[in-house]
């Protein structure tokens, strides 16, 4: 019996069991999350689609498994992106965004830097 | 070198003057000059606190307009000759002084005080930027309470922001006795969530009430109080030695006992 009782007490906590301290400290963190990154809803969307498009060109995503949040510890805030990959594409050829810079002549800063 | 620091809290009425009181004072019996700074202009307490209110004459405000020498404004405390209050004007707005002119007068009392403390107002507007203009360390103060962690983590941001790095927290007004109970959050919790190092631990003690009716901050009282010995601890701590946190997880009869030990039983 008491093995069953310990199961459905960890399956399902009483509320008791949730003191205002725990309560207060999870609502803490909860918001001040969002106070910290000051990133608006709207914006972490836009980030999130255009970061997916981006890697879409290579790889093709688990749309299932995919996560995309914002974390905050010891008041660095970090963004948690977990896209997993079905394959990789081959085939495609990658559009580069901007093309290639033609090396100029004359321009000695750039073997400079090689 | 001297040390200008500013305490500040974003919500209001955690405890801020009687911090920068008690600080100050302890700090001066320690043998330090020390200038404490009241930068809630229009909404002035520091002078209360510290029974110094009938002495007023001119204030920041005058010696800023030059209608005053600084050192005019300056109040000397009779009991503690180490000891200044640079009072706020209570007749003009917070917008009546600037960050510079903060920064110029803060920059003057550096120059003749090993501590200048600047006591802010609540909020995070102009009376805390000119609070903070000159600072170049911060002590947050904040209660174990929702709102005033939540205001404190904006301020810390802030402090940030403005190129003051050098910030540590102070809890306020700690009930160990909820804290027992899981009724409030622990020095550890609010730490955990803040993470900036802790100065120290004031608990929630009347006697800082019957303080301030007297205008003698509790640093001074001959009878010791917990609270005033966390405030001896957190100058302690200023002063850079490593001073234990007050063990408050016991019931208030071992208190009375500890303060006894404390001051060698008499
Ligand atoms: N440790 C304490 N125990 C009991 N009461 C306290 C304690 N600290 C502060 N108080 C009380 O809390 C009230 C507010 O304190 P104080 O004026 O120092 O706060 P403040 O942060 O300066 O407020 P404001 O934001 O209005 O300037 C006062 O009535 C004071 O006596
Ligand atoms: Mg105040």
């Amino acid at each position: 019996m008491t093995i069953i009782n310990d199961l459905l007490e960890r399956l399902f906590p009483r509320n008791e069991s949730h003191t205002s301290r725990d309560e207060v400290k999870l609502r803490l963190q909860q918001i001040l999350a969002q106070d910290r990154t000051d990133l608006p809803p709207d914006k972490l969307e836009a980030l999130r689609n255009e970061i997916l498009s981006i890697v879409s060109q290579y790889v093709e995503l688990d749309s299932e498994g995919l996560q995309f949040s914002l974390q905050c510890n010891q008041r660095v805030t970090s963004l948690i992106a977990n896209l997993p990959i079905r394959r990789v594409k081959h085939d495609t050829i990658v559009s580069s965004p901007t093309p290639e810079p033609q090396p100029q002549l004359g321009n000695t800063s750039i073997t400079d830097a090689l | 070198m001297s040390r200008v620091i500013v305490i500040t809290s974003g919500k209001g009425g955690v405890g801020k003057t009687t911090s920068t009181a008690n600080l100050g004072m302890a700090l001066a019996k320690r043998g330090r000059r020390v200038a404490v700074v009241d930068a809630d202009f229009g909404l002035r307490n520091l002078d209360l606190l510290l029974g110094l209110e009938n002495r007023v004459i001119y204030t920041a405000a005058e010696a800023l307009a030059g209608e005053c020498r600084l050192e005019q404004a300056l109040v000397k405390d009779k009991r503690q000759p180490n000891l200044v209050l640079l009072p706020a004007a209570q007749n003009r707005t917070k917008d009546s002084i600037t960050p510079d002119q903060m920064k110029k007068l803060m920059g003057v009392l550096a120059t003749k005080f090993d501590y200048v403390f600047i006591d802010s107002p609540a909020g995070i507007e102009m009376g805390f930027r000119n609070a903070i203009a000159a600072a170049t360390e911060a002590i947050v103060v904040t209660t174990p309470e929702i709102a005033a962690v939540r205001d404190a983590d904006r301020v810390v941001g802030l402090l940030e922001a403005h190129t003051v790095h050098n910030t540590h927290l102070l809890i306020n007004r700690l009930r160990p006795l909820m804290v027992a109970a899981n009724d409030m959050m622990s020095v550890e919790d609010v730490q955990e969530i803040l993470a900036i190092p802790l100065l120290g631990v004031i608990p929630d003690d009347e006697r800082v009430i019957v303080s301030t009716n007297r205008g003698e901050p509790l640093v001074l009282s001959e009878t010791p109080s917990i609270a005033g010995i966390a405030y001896d601890n957190v100058v302690r701590r200023l002063e850079g030695e490593t001073v234990e946190l007050l063990d408050f997880s016991v019931n208030s009869d071992s208190w009375v006992g500890r303060i006894k030990k404390f001051f060698g039983s008499k």
